[in-house]
């Protein structure tokens, strides 16, 4: 099997189930206990925040864990909310996390005003929008770091830096961007930053949130005082470990796996550049996140392609309409100007460290076989039912 | 969660039957939209003395349920006379295929709905029929809409009540919709607007489609 399927989720670093075991079999006890096994664990967490805030130039304590992203974005974007109750104003991008949209859906049904700023062709925010948006109504402003989708990386400390102006604070959906390009929470200028483990050969289930000391959003859930009273619930003891190991691990050979990636993503742009009637989202590969591509082959439907792959055992991701559970195409691909019919055929390639340069030429072979087979089938006659006539070139433009 | 298919529906996917196109067809339909992301064509071979669909072949632009379910429709209408073909409901593909997801019933709708088309275009060709389209009437806007799918249930609109209103002015080419849409159908709300759209605007003399969406209301 061929896992090109790496901004969806990971599989785990040897390092980091070695890290966790012990914490699933020997020193299991309940953080907030106060017998030695308990102060054990304890250590063992605090050891853990300690680590993952350094690495990312915070203060221990303006780290807390969560479940994952998701988590980290509800808490950041409602608590911000409820704890600056006089604002009614968010800001967003067009590119963000389903979990991110859909609290701005939910504020918006309370009442808030959302501004969902729009991007360019390749996906970029544009600061000047950010400008004209924001006013002294504005609570936050929440932009994704890394797409997950098409790989696209935003000036996020230009963006801070006019939310800060404007008395708003600026949250950042990070959970592509952490171990994978450089992230220093003092060089963004973010008041939070959403993390996950999983997309960096970490655990399910477990991620961060950075909350710079001088904001506090307002908790969602009550319980015991776990987390700074940001967040209840007995510590996932293994699952912090292991998220603060796969960090480690990330952030050390961040360089050495994006070098290592590069010609593995260049190889496989070219190869399928190869074929006709293809094209890029986003951001030429050198601009991107390490490791994602993001192409659209027309005339075919990506559902289908990504089953034909799967049955030659490659696994890739959609963003076709047929694939998500809503039947809309994907909301990244249509915010830099995809029509459906473009959209439908987009299949997103995400590499991993693990993945290697013969599984590159593998992958470009069978999906020249997949692109064919389904051409030779398809009811598509671009004359006569494409709403966009001429030809584009592989790369896109801003 | 992600979508659990069929065997039979991986089997049709993987090895479709009756690919391509028939080069001297006696008929032939195409249905759907790239917007949509699911489109059939089909072709025909029929018999003018026995009326039996004697071939037929489909292509096809969608998903692995779109490919499957054509696949399936053309096992089906082979040897089959016109007028059994137009007894064949969506219901009899997706059982011969053990079954479609939910999300996924549209599909043999539109799998179904192609063939009959063709059969239809043949009939009127060959003096049998008047064509017979959708008036712009109340009835005949309901009718239409009994064609558009809850993804969710993979049941008509119509049959799901969630029509809470129509309103159709034949004279400006008007028509209003309002429906009424519990939580778990709101996610649905785009893909169905989509489809309600695709189907009336077919109506001639259709100008203007407005859809409206209304929350449901839980008691208590």
């Amino acid at each position: 099997m061929i896992y090109f399927d790496n901004n969806d989720t990971t599989q785990l670093h040897p390092d980091v189930l070695e890290a966790m075991l012990p914490f699933f079999k020997e020193k299991y006890a309940n953080p907030a206990s106060l017998h030695n096994m308990g102060l054990e664990a304890d250590s063992a967490v605090d050891e853990a925040r300690e680590k993952v805030a350094g690495l990312i130039g915070a203060k221990p304590k303006e780290l807390i864990f969560t479940s994952g992203a998701t988590e980290s974005n509800n808490l950041a974007i409602m608590g911000s909310a409820r704890a600056r109750s006089k604002r009614k104003h968010l800001i967003i991008s067009a590119v963000e996390h389903a979990s991110v949209l859909n609290i701005a859906k939910r504020l918006e049904g309370e009442g808030y005003r959302v501004t969902k700023l729009p991007v360019d062709g390749l996906g970029y925010v544009s600061p000047d929008s950010l400008r004209d948006a924001i006013d002294e109504d504005t609570f936050l402003v929440s932009i994704i770091h890394a797409n997950h989708e098409i790989g696209v990386i935003q000036d996020i400390k230009t963006l801070a830096d006019i939310t800060h102006e404007r008395g708003a604070w600026f949250h950042t959906d990070a959970a592509q961007a952490l171990g994978k390009i450089p992230f220093i929470v003092g060089d963004l200028g973010v008041d939070f930053a959403s993390f996950n483990g999983h997309k960096l050969h970490g655990p399910k289930g477990v991620g961060g949130l950075f909350i710079n000391r001088k904001t506090r959003p307002r908790r969602l859930m009550e319980g015991a005082p776990q987390e700074f009273e940001l967040r209840p619930g007995t510590e996932n003891v293994p699952g912090i470990i292991g998220f603060a190991k796969a960090i480690e691990i990330a952030v050390r050979d961040r360089e050495e796996v994006a070098a290592y990636l590069k010609p593995l993503v260049k190889r496989l742009a070219d190869g399928l550049s190869a074929i006709p009637h293809t094209f890029l989202n986003g951001p030429p590969p050198e601009e991107r996140l390490p490791g994602n591509l993001n192409v659209t082959m027309l005339y075919i439907e990506g559902e289908a392609i990504l089953m034909h792959l799967s049955n030659r055992e490659i696994c890739v991701s959609s963003g076709s309409a047929c694939s998500s559970k809503s039947l809309t195409p994907s909301p990244v691909l249509t915010a830099i100007g995809l029509i459906h019919e473009e959209a439908h055929g987009a299949i997103r390639f995400s590499l991993s460290r693990f993945n290697t340069i013969e599984e590159v030429e593998e992958v470009i072979k069978k999906t020249v076989d997949v692109v064919e087979l389904l051409r030779s089938m398809t009811a598509f006659i671009p004359e006569l039912h494409s709403e966009r006539q001429g030809g584009k070139g592989f790369y896109r433009e801003r | 969660m992600a979508l659990k298919y069929s065997t039979k529906v991986i089997e049709h996917f993987t090895q479709p039957q009756n690919v391509g196109e028939i080069p001297d067809a006696d008929a032939m339909a195409t249905e759907g939209s790239p917007a949509c992301g699911d489109m059939i064509t089909y072709t025909l071979k029929i018999n003018p003395e026995t009326k039996v669909v004697e071939d037929v072949r489909f292509r096809s632009f969608g998903c692995a349920s779109n490919i499957a379910t054509a696949s399936m429709t053309t096992l089906l209408a082979k040897g089959k006379t016109i007028n059994e073909i137009k007894k064949l409901k969506h219901r009899d593909i997706t059982q011969a295929l053990d079954g479609l997801p939910a999300v996924k019933m549209h599909c043999s709708v539109l799998a179904i709905d192609a063939l009959k088309s063709a059969v239809h275009k043949w009939e009127i060709d060959h003096g049998m029929i008047e064509d017979k389209i959708y008036k712009l009437d109340y009835d005949g806007v309901l009718e239409s809409l009994k064609n558009c799918l809850n993804p969710r249930t993979g049941i008509s609109i119509v049959e799901n009540r969630l029509i809470n209103k129509l309103e159709v002015e034949p004279e400006a080419g008007s028509v209003f919709i309002e429906l009424k849409l519990c939580e778990m159908d709101e996610m649905y709300v785009e893909a169905i607007e989509e489809e309600i759209r695709e189907k009336v605007q077919a109506i001639p003399g259709v100008k203007i489609v407005l859809v409206q969406f209304k929350a449901c209301e839980h008691s208590g």
